[in-house]
C-alpha cells in the first residue's frame, strides 16, 4: 500500500516535471506578453497572430511536406529492402544489416555532416554549385527514417508463414501477386508502425534538416527551405520562443493528446478483441 | 515440376526487391562516410596529411571539449537512471500502475518538437532565474535529462516487464529485506536495460548542440558545437576528423555493448 502510493506520486510528479515547460507555455498562450511570466489579460490574440503569421504557416507547411514525403519513400525503400534481405543469404543479410545500423546508432551530427559535406562541399569545390535543395533535404530524411521502417518490418516478415507465400505460387499466382495478396497484408502492420516513426523523426528533427536543406522546389529566391526546426531555432538563439510559437504549441500537444486518446483506445480495442477470440475458443 | 520451370526462368526474385534500398544505403551512409575519412586526412591540395590530427591533440582547448563532453554526458546518463530507474520499476509493476496509457505519457513528449521542447526549458529556467548568465552548467544538465529521460525509460521499463517474479519472492521469502532484494535480484536482472538505457543516452547527449547551445546561451561548447562550427567555417578537414573521433567512440561502445549482451544470452543459456 505505501508503495502503491510512492510509487503512484513519484510517477506523477516526474511526468509533471516533464511537461511543465509545455504547460507553462500552453497557459501564456493566452496571454499577449513578449516573455513567459508575464500575464497581461486573457486573450485569443496569439491564435490569431500565429495564423497570420506567413513564415511560420510556410515552415509548417514545408516540415508536413517534408515528413509526409520522406517517411512514404522510408516505407517503399525499407519495406521493399527488408523484404528483399529476408529472402537472401545469411551473410549478404548480416552486411546489409550492420549497414542499416549506422544511421540507428550513430549520432545525427555525423550523418547531417558527412552528407553536407557531399551534397554542398565537394560540389561545390569540383564545380562551384551547392547541390542542397528540397531533393537533399528529402534524401537526409530518409536516412533517418528508412532503417527504423526496415526494423519494424523485420519481425513481421519473421512471424509469417512461409508457406502461405509457396502455397499461393502453387495455386497458380504470379510471385508479384503473392507478394501483393499474402505477404503485404501479413506486414502490413509492421509497415504501419514503421511509417509513423518515420513521420515521427521527419517532424522532429532538426540537425540533418539543418545541414542539408536548400533552395525550394519552385521559388528560386528563397534562399533555403526552412522548418519549423530550423526556423524555432532561428528565433531562440535570439530572444525568448515567440509568443504566436505559444500557440502552436497549445495545438501541437492537443495534437498529441488526441494521438494518446487514440492509441490507448486502439489498445483497449486489440485487447478485446484478443479476448473475445480466446472466449470463442474456450 | 511445373513449379520448377517457373524458378528457373524467372528474372524477377524476391530478393532483388532490396536492390533500390541497399543503392541508396550505399549512395547516402557509405559513402559519405567514406569522404569524412578522406577529408580527415588530407589538406586543402587533396594529398595526405595528418595535419588534422595533430591539431586536433594540440589544440587543448579542443581536447578540453571532448573531455567536458564525456563529462556532461556521463552526469547526464546517470541523472537520467538515478530518476529513470525507479519510474520503470514503478511503471512496471501492475500493483502501482494498472494502465499503460502512462507509459504512453512518458514517451509523448517525444511527439511535440525537439527545438520547441528546448526553447520552452529553457524559457521556464529563465523565469524561474536559472539561466545562461548565472548557472549556465545547470540550465544545460537539466535541459539534456528533460529531454533524454524518455529514451531510459524506454527500454528499462521493458526489461523490468520481463523481471522473474518468482526469483524476487523467493529471495525475499529466504530472509532477504528489501533493499537487497533490490540489489542483489532486481538490479542484476536489469542490466541489459541498463546498458541499452546507457547508450541511447549517453551518444547523442555527446553529441548533441542545440541543448547546450540553447539552454546555456553559448556558454557550454559540446563537441558537436565544434563539428558544427567548423563545417560552418569552411574548416572541412578538421571537423571531418572530430565526426571521425565521434565515429569511432560510438564503434567502440557498440563493440562493447554486443559484448554485454553476448553474455547475458550465455547466462540465459547456462540457466
Amino acid at each position: 500500500m505505501v508503495k502503491k502510493i510512492i510509487g503512484q506520486t513519484y510517477i506523477w510528479f516526474i511526468l509533471l516535471l516533464m511537461y511543465l515547460p509545455i504547460l507553462v507555455l500552453i497557459a501564456f498562450s493566452f496571454t499577449e506578453s513578449v516573455n513567459v511570466g508575464v500575464w497581461k489579460g486573457f486573450s485569443f490574440g496569439l491564435y490569431g497572430d500565429l495564423f497570420h503569421s506567413k513564415e511560420t504557416m510556410v515552415a509548417l507547411a514545408n516540415t508536413l511536406i517534408i515528413a509526409i514525403t520522406s517517411a512514404l519513400v522510408s516505407t517503399i525503400l525499407g519495406t521493399l529492402g527488408a523484404i528483399g534481405v529476408f529472402y537472401s543469404s545469411k551473410k549478404f543479410r548480416k552486411a546489409f544489416e550492420f549497414v542499416n545500423q549506422i544511421p540507428v546508432v550513430n549520432a545525427e551530427i555525423v550523418m547531417a555532416l558527412s552528407l553536407a559535406i557531399m551534397f554542398a562541399a565537394l560540389p561545390s569545390l569540383l564545380f562551384k554549385i551547392d547541390l542542397r535543395s528540397y531533393w537533399t533535404l528529402l534524401i537526409g530524411h530518409v536516412v533517418l527514417g528508412a532503417p527504423f521502417v526496415y526494423i519494424n518490418v523485420k519481425p513481421k516478415l519473421q512471424q509469417m508463414d512461409p508457406s502461405m507465400y509457396e502455397a499461393a505460387i502453387d495455386l497458380g499466382a504470379k510471385p508479384h501477386q503473392a507478394l501483393w495478396k499474402v505477404t503485404l497484408p501479413e506486414i502490413l502492420p509492421g509497415i504501419f508502425s514503421g511509417f509513423l516513426l518515420a513521420i515521427t523523426l521527419s517532424l522532429d528533427d532538426f540537425v540533418i534538416s539543418q545541414f542539408t536543406t536548400g533552395p525550394g522546389l519552385l521559388s528560386a529566391g528563397d534562399p533555403k527551405i526552412v522548418t519549423l526546426s530550423i526556423l524555432i531555432q532561428d528565433k531562440i538563439k535570439k530572444g525568448p520562443i515567440p509568443p504566436q510559437m505559444r500557440a502552436l504549441t497549445t495545438i501541437i500537444f492537443l495534437l498529441v493528446v488526441l494521438g494518446v486518446i487514440g492509441v490507448s483506445v486502439y489498445r483497449r480495442y486489440q485487447a478485446k478483441k484478443g479476448t473475445s477470440k480466446r472466449e470463442r475458443r474456450a | 515440376m511445373k513449379s520448377n520451370r517457373g524458378t528457373r526462368f524467372q528474372l524477377f526474385k524476391r530478393k532483388h526487391l532490396c536492390i533500390p534500398y541497399g543503392v541508396f544505403l550505399v549512395l547516402f551512409i557509405i559513402v559519405p562516410i567514406l569522404i569524412i575519412v578522406y577529408y580527415a586526412f588530407t589538406d586543402d591540395n587533396g594529398l595526405p596529411s595528418i595535419s588534422a590530427f595533430v591539431g586536433f591533440f594540440t589544440n587543448w582547448s579542443k581536447v578540453n571539449v571532448l573531455i567536458t563532453s564525456v563529462f556532461v554526458a556521463l552526469q547526464t546518463t546517470l541523472l537520467c537512471l538515478l530518476i529513470g530507474y525507479p519510474l520503470a520499476y514503478f511503471l512496471a509493476d501492475k500493483k502501482v500502475n494498472k494502465n499503460a496509457v502512462l507509459i504512453t505519457l512518458f514517451v509523448a513528449p517525444m511527439w511535440i518538437n525537439f527545438v520547441l521542447r528546448t526553447g520552452a526549458t529553457r524559457d521556464l529556467l529563465t523565469w524561474m532565474g536559472i539561466n545562461g548568465g548565472n548557472m549556465p552548467y545547470l540550465a544545460t544538465l537539466i535541459g539534456m535529462v528533460q529531454n533524454y529521460l524518455p529514451f531510459v525509460i524506454l527500454p528499462l521499463y521493458t526489461t523490468m516487464l520481463k523481471l522473474d517474479k518468482s526469483q524476487i519472492e523467493a529471495a525475499a521469502d529466504l530472509g532477504a529485506n528489501p533493499v537487497q532484494v533490490f540489489f542483489k535480484s532486481v538490479v542484476p536482472q536489469s542490466v541489459p536495460g541498463i546498458v541499452s538505457a546507457c547508450t541511447m543516452t549517453f551518444m547523442p547527449t555527446m553529441s548533441s548542440y542545440v541543448i547546450s547551445d540553447t539552454l546555456s546561451e553559448g556558454k557550454i561548447t559540446l563537441f558537436g558545437n565544434y563539428i558544427y562550427l567548423d563545417f560552418a567555417n569552411n574548416l572541412w578537414h578538421d571537423g571531418s576528423f572530430m565526426a571521425l573521433i565521434m565515429l569511432v567512440i560510438i564503434g567502440i561502445s557498440m563493440i562493447l555493448t554486443r559484448n554485454s549482451g553476448k553474455e547475458e544470452k550465455e547466462g540465459g543459456a547456462a540457466w
